[in-house]
């Protein structure tokens, strides 16, 4: 069963990453990084069988802060929809060096 | 340390007034800082003088005395003036009371041993125990009384002299740092003490140069005369390392006694002889460096007098008898000095034949005198230099001094009328015996003395160098030796009739000078003639005491030939104890001896030489048929080859000032400073900081997906690290 979980919360966290690495829309970046999230929360449920209730604990902290943040993140990309009019990643590089 | 050396407790003189020896060149510095305090406390209501003001032509010379004046204006006479007047010579009058009571202090005791006195650890480095230590001997003290004697007088012209002009405590302070300076290089007990009065003095030279700065021709000839030094400072300094290197020690005792170690004529003793005069031909002006002291006469004339006729110029000839232990074991050496000092000698006067302005005729009679004092020092006579470095003080700064005035009063002339002739030239005096008879009668007496008329000062100590040359040329070291292949005894014989040529000439140029600026008609012009006049007593009066120097200096040597009109050799038996072993060991062993024939015979040719000289001038030259310096012809031929100086300046500047300023300019400035320092230093450490940036600048895309990619590998990176280690 652990096998089976980690395995899953493996292939959920590259397709994450791999989301992350390919999209350009900042709404599809960010349910990417969601899902990235819940992926290790999974690997940390999945483990407390092993080694006691203290990963399941972690998955409670986890989620509030990605609450906090998902409201924070979703904040930021409207501010920046209303000023550039766009949610694509790769016309916002305003640090280009 | 020297065996030579007692200690200080114990000398005769430790008892006596000699004992504030230490004094002697503290009351000019402390002048110097009275003086020099007034100068900058001063500077604020009248600025420097500007000696163009109101002349309107930029000659190098032509600038005479009160400068402060413009055309229209009333003289600006500094508001400290008279504390000045006081402070400024009276220093000078305390220094010489003082150094006549060590004077004769020293007269009455036996000065088997110089009188040293140790102020201070100076430089305890190492193998270099270096003390501030004075050392007072006969040669020292007869430098001392030249020094602060002719400085006293010449302190008191300058305050008739620089009267009127605006830097008047600044001129003070230099001259009072001056003396400073020249008695720090006389009693300096060891070589680089003495350097550091030689430094000094040159500093002050520049300073005095250059008094008149705000004429840039003026500050140029300061310039000059500075850089022209350096060069020869640089043979001072070789000299003074390779007599630590070889010798040891850098005490002057300790020298000599080392050097008398050394072999005879071997190459230390003749490389450290020889660097040492490379200083000399620098500070005391002989070929192939004696350019910048004619071009110092830009300086008030005063200083003319003091620094560049009677003191700091025969500071090198103070060095060779100072070093006269060095010298005179490499007779290669004593040659090179005794024939550079005839070729100067014989040079400088066919320039000075040609001069127009009185106060280069003096200029380059100094030169040519300067060389006669080496050919003295340089064939080992150093009691005839020496003699010949005191008598030419006198009568050269009674020379410059009068010189001074008549330039004062064609000054005058010139301003009184507003006329902006040049109040130095020759051409435009003329006549100025029944305006200045006191001047005139004293030249004439300096003229007979440095012409060579017996029984005036300049005839005792020429026809002294002279036959010490002859006697030399067939019984000393020097003979034995040879320079170039040509054998010692052949060039001693034709530095002798160098020395003869150059005395004719001597009497030609000065009797020239003479006849030009005080007889015949006035060429001031009719307007400026009345208000031509003699210069106050305050002038004067120093005019008349070197007069009766110059006339009656002979005595102090007289030579056993005139054993009649006084005491024989005093001189030197009081530079004895100093020069006496090496003045020996050129000549052998045993004193130089002519026979009373040959001695007779040499001395008739001097006389016959200078009267003839005289006569010469007197029948060709004639005062009568001389014009004006602005309607003066061009002069043609030799003539012109003369007047200016053979051309030296100008290949000087051709061979050497031009190609080092090319090369600054190419090399120095285009190629290193702004290539090199400029281009590749600065400007390219910025370029490549700017690349590194530029670089790093290009990791910032501003896409997000660049981010998370450089991200990703950075962990799998890591993780494969912590994995796979």
């Amino acid at each position: 069963m652990l096998v089976e979980a980690l395995a899953l919360s493996a292939v959920l966290f590259s397709i994450g990453v791999v989301g992350v690495l390919t999209r350009r829309n900042a709404i599809i970046l960010f349910m990417c990084v969601e899902l990235m999230l819940n992926a290790v929360n999974l690997s940390f449920v999945a483990l407390s069988t092993l080694y006691g209730a203290a990963g399941q604990v972690f998955v409670v902290f986890t989620m509030t802060v990605a609450a906090a943040e998902a409201a924070v993140g979703l904040a930021i990309i409207i501010a920046i929809f209303r000023h550039v009019k766009t949610v694509n990643l790769q016309n916002i590089n305003l640090l280009k060096g | 340390m020297n065996p030579a050396m007692i200690p200080e407790g114990a000398h005769p003189l430790a008892s006596t007034i000699a004992r504030f020896v230490w004094l002697l060149p503290l009351l000019p510095l402390l002048g110097f800082l009275i003086n020099g305090t007034l100068a900058m406390l001063g500077v604020a209501k009248v600025g420097p003088a500007d000696p163009s003001a109101g002349h309107g032509h930029a000659e190098e010379h032509g600038h005479g005395a009160a400068h402060g004046h413009d055309d229209h204006g009333h003289a600006t006479r500094h508001k400290f003036a008279p504390i000045v007047s006081l402070v400024g010579p009276g220093v000078l009058v305390a220094t010489f009371l003082l150094a006549s009571g060590i004077f004769f202090a020293m007269r009455g005791v036996e000065m088997e041993h110089p009188y040293i006195q140790t102020l201070f650890a100076w430089m305890p480095v190492g193998d270099l125990q270096l003390n501030a230590t004075l050392l007072l001997d006969p040669l020292s003290m007869v430098m001392i009384m030249v020094i602060t004697g002719v400085g006293m007088l010449i302190h008191v012209f300058s305050v008739g002299y620089m009267q009127d002009d605006p830097g008047y405590p600044r001129y003070f302070a230099y001259l009072n740092l001056f003396v400073f300076f020249m008695l720090m290089l006389v009693l300096g007990g060891s070589y680089p003490l003495l350097f550091v009065g030689w430094e000094g003095v040159g500093l002050c030279s520049y300073l005095l140069i250059g008094f008149w700065f705000s004429d840039k021709a003026n500050a140029d000839a300061g310039k000059k005369a500075f850089i022209v030094n350096r060069i020869g400072d640089f043979g001072f300094l070789v000299a003074m390392f390779l007599m630590f290197a070889n010798l040891g020690t850098l005490d002057v005792q300790g020298v000599a006694a080392k050097a008398a170690e050394l072999p005879m004529g071997g190459v230390i003793a003749t490389a450290i002889a020889l660097f040492l005069f490379l200083g000399c031909t620098g500070k005391s002006a002989q070929i192939p460096l004696y350019v910048w002291l004619p071009d110092a006469m830009a300086g008030p004339t005063p200083v003319s007098a003091l620094i560049h006729a009677a003191t700091m110029v025969t500071a090198g000839v103070y060095l060779v008898a100072r070093a006269s232990g060095i010298f005179s074991m490499a007779p290669v050496a004593q040659l090179t000095v005794a024939t550079v000092g005839a070729l100067t000698a014989f040079f400088a006067a066919t320039i000075g034949l040609k001069q127009w302005d009185i106060k280069k005729v003096l200029a380059y009679s100094t030169v040519s005198q300067l060389g006669y004092m080496f050919v003295g020092v340089g064939v080992g006579a150093y009691t005839a230099g020496i003699f010949h470095l005191v008598t030419h003080a006198f009568f050269k700064a009674l020379l410059f001094l009068g010189s001074g005035s008549v330039i004062f009063a064609m000054h005058a002339a010139y301003h009184a009328t507003h006329n902006h002739d040049d109040a130095q030239d020759m051409r435009n005096m003329g006549g100025l015996k029944k305006h200045m008879p006191v001047t005139f009668y004293l030249m004439w007496i300096a003229t007979l003395a440095i012409a060579g008329i017996p029984l005036f000062s300049g005839f005792f100590s020429k026809d002294e160098i002279l036959s010490s040359v002859f006697a030399r040329a067939h019984h000393s070291t020097l003979a034995e030796s040879s320079l170039l292949g040509i054998p010692g005894g052949t060039l001693l014989l034709v530095i002798y009739g160098l020395g003869l040529a150059t005395a004719l000439m001597t009497a030609i140029y000065m009797t020239r000078m003479m006849l030009y600026t005080f007889h015949g008609p006035n060429r001031t012009g009719a307007a400026e003639e009345p208000h031509l006049k003699e210069a106050p007593w305050v002038m004067t009066g120093p005019l008349v005491v070197l007069g009766a120097l110059a006339a009656f200096g002979g005595w102090l040597n007289v030579p056993a030939l005139l054993g009649a009109i006084g005491p024989v050799g005093g001189l030197e038996h009081w530079l004895e104890p100093v020069v006496g072993e090496a003045t020996l060991r050129t000549t052998l062993g045993e004193p130089a001896h002519l026979s009373h024939s040959v001695e007779l015979m040499l001395v008739s040719t001097a006389i016959i030489i200078a009267v003839v000289g005289i006569a010469f001038a007197v029948w060709r030259l004639k005062p009568a048929a001389l014009v004006p310096k602005k309607d003066a012809p061009e002069a043609t031929g030799f003539d012109r080859v003369l007047e200016n100086k053979y051309y030296v300046d100008e290949g000087y500047d051709a061979a050497i000032v031009q190609p080092t300023v090319n090369v600054s300019r190419a090399v120095l400035w285009k190629g290193f400073d702004a290539g090199i320092i400029d281009g590749l230093f600065v400007n390219g450490s910025a370029l490549l900081a700017r690349a590194f940036g530029w670089m790093g600048s290009q990791l910032q895309t501003g896409q997000l997906g660049t981010y998370a990619w450089v991200l990703l590998i950075g962990v799998i990176t890591l993780l494969g690290a912590f994995t796979f280690r």
